[in-house]
């Protein structure tokens, strides 16, 4: 099984009208897939613009969060019956041309990464955040006994079976990464990392933006890491 | 503890008591939500009126006046009301997060490119797991 039969891309957006159109006719122009762009409680005209793309559109009336998007997109894909998710972020910084690599080590993995920095020479974050995916990368690293680069990464292609794990309810809804990968590698399912190319973002938002934010997001992924050992999940 | 101190701790649980009560009889209030409230002011009428168990408590505490003992359980239930409350804010925000990601799937699985469901039913085990 080289390539995944039935394939969906899962896009989740929130106010990405400018751009949603092109990143669906990229992706549309690199895989045959269905491609479903959950429009997490937009105000502008996102989910017109990727219907008018071609894509899919789930539109939740309020805005859950990103990681709640994303799931919303595992949730359709089981419920339809698709073989795998391919998720990329709506800003266009995922390159479509590394989809076929992230599918192709689908074959033998069910977790696939698009790492930024496998990738020779290409992503620089700032050095607050650079200092944050070390530490966290580290110790998701040390928790899932695999070496991890990229544990913040959204590129990421899923099979069927890790699907389910990514269903449940344990899924968090703000900030799923390093404490996701670390309970994926730690559930049995099989977890790699692909390099990919990272474009740069034309405005270059982030959703870790402001002060109090990455505050938070560090207190939240260190409580998860922590809790990682103590949960034991199942998929 | 004086006469007035006590009289006024009893009046003040008999009234909240009531209000509870009031407020559960109406449905305002649901019953597994009352269920603390209705601890707490049970509790501080028990303390109010019982004075051989509150001076035993003070003394087992540490605490100098009696009424120092009220208000720490009444603080204590309190805290332990807010902390019920966060799980209940919680397990509401999984609930609602539920609704919001089925509807929104539902909306698309009937607006999709010509995509039928595969005959996939939510009963055949592909639903969301709880």
């Amino acid at each position: 099984m080289p390539v995944p039969t039935r394939l969906l891309v899962v896009i989740p957006a929130f106010n990405e009208a400018r751009r949603i159109r092109d990143v669906v006719a990229a992706v549309l122009g690199q895989v045959a897939a269905d491609v479903l762009v959950v429009d997490d409680g937009s105000r502008d005209g996102t989910a017109a613009e990727a219907r008018a793309g071609g894509a899919m559109v789930a539109t939740h009336p309020v805005n859950l969060g990103y990681g709640s998007a994303l799931q919303t997109g595992y949730r359709y894909a089981l419920r339809h019956g698709y073989d795998a998710v391919l998720q990329l972020d709506a800003d266009g910084q995922h390159d479509p041309a590394s989809i076929p690599a992230l599918l192709a080590a689908l074959a033998n993995y069910d977790v696939v990464v698009g790492s930024r920095f496998l990738h020779p020479g290409s992503y620089r974050p700032p050095l607050s955040r650079r200092l944050g995916m070390t530490l966290f990368g580290a110790i998701a690293s040390h928790l899932s006994g695999q070496r991890l680069t990229d544990p913040t990464s959204g590129f990421q292609a899923i099979s069927r079976s890790a699907l389910e794990f990514y269903a449940h309810d344990r899924w968090p809804h703000d900030y799923p990464d390093a404490d996701v990968l670390a309970m994926v590698a730690r559930s049995g399912l099989r977890l790699t990392e692909v390099p990919v190319r990272m474009l740069s973002s034309p405005d270059g938002k982030s959703m870790h933006g402001g002060f109090l934010k990455p505050l938070y997001y560090v207190f939240r992924m260190t409580l998860a890491l922590a809790l990682v050992p103590l949960r034991n999940e199942r998929p | 503890m004086t006469p007035t101190q006590r009289v006024f701790a009893i009046i003040t649980s008999i009234g909240t008591f009531l209000v509870v009560m009031e407020l559960i009889r109406r449905r305002r209030l649901r019953e597994e939500y009352a269920f603390l409230w209705v601890l707490t002011t049970v509790g501080m009428m028990v303390l109010a009126t019982w004075y051989g168990l509150i001076e035993r408590i003070t003394q087992l505490i540490g605490a100098v006046a009696v009424t120092t003992t009220l208000f720490i359980f009444a603080l204590m239930f309190l805290l332990l009301i807010s902390v019920h409350f966060t799980t209940v804010l919680s397990r509401l925000t999984v609930q609602v997060r539920r609704l919001t990601q089925e509807l929104a799937i539902l909306q698309a699985s009937r607006q999709g490119p010509g995509r039928e469901p595969s005959g996939a039913s939510p009963a055949a085990g592909q639903g969301p797991r709880a």
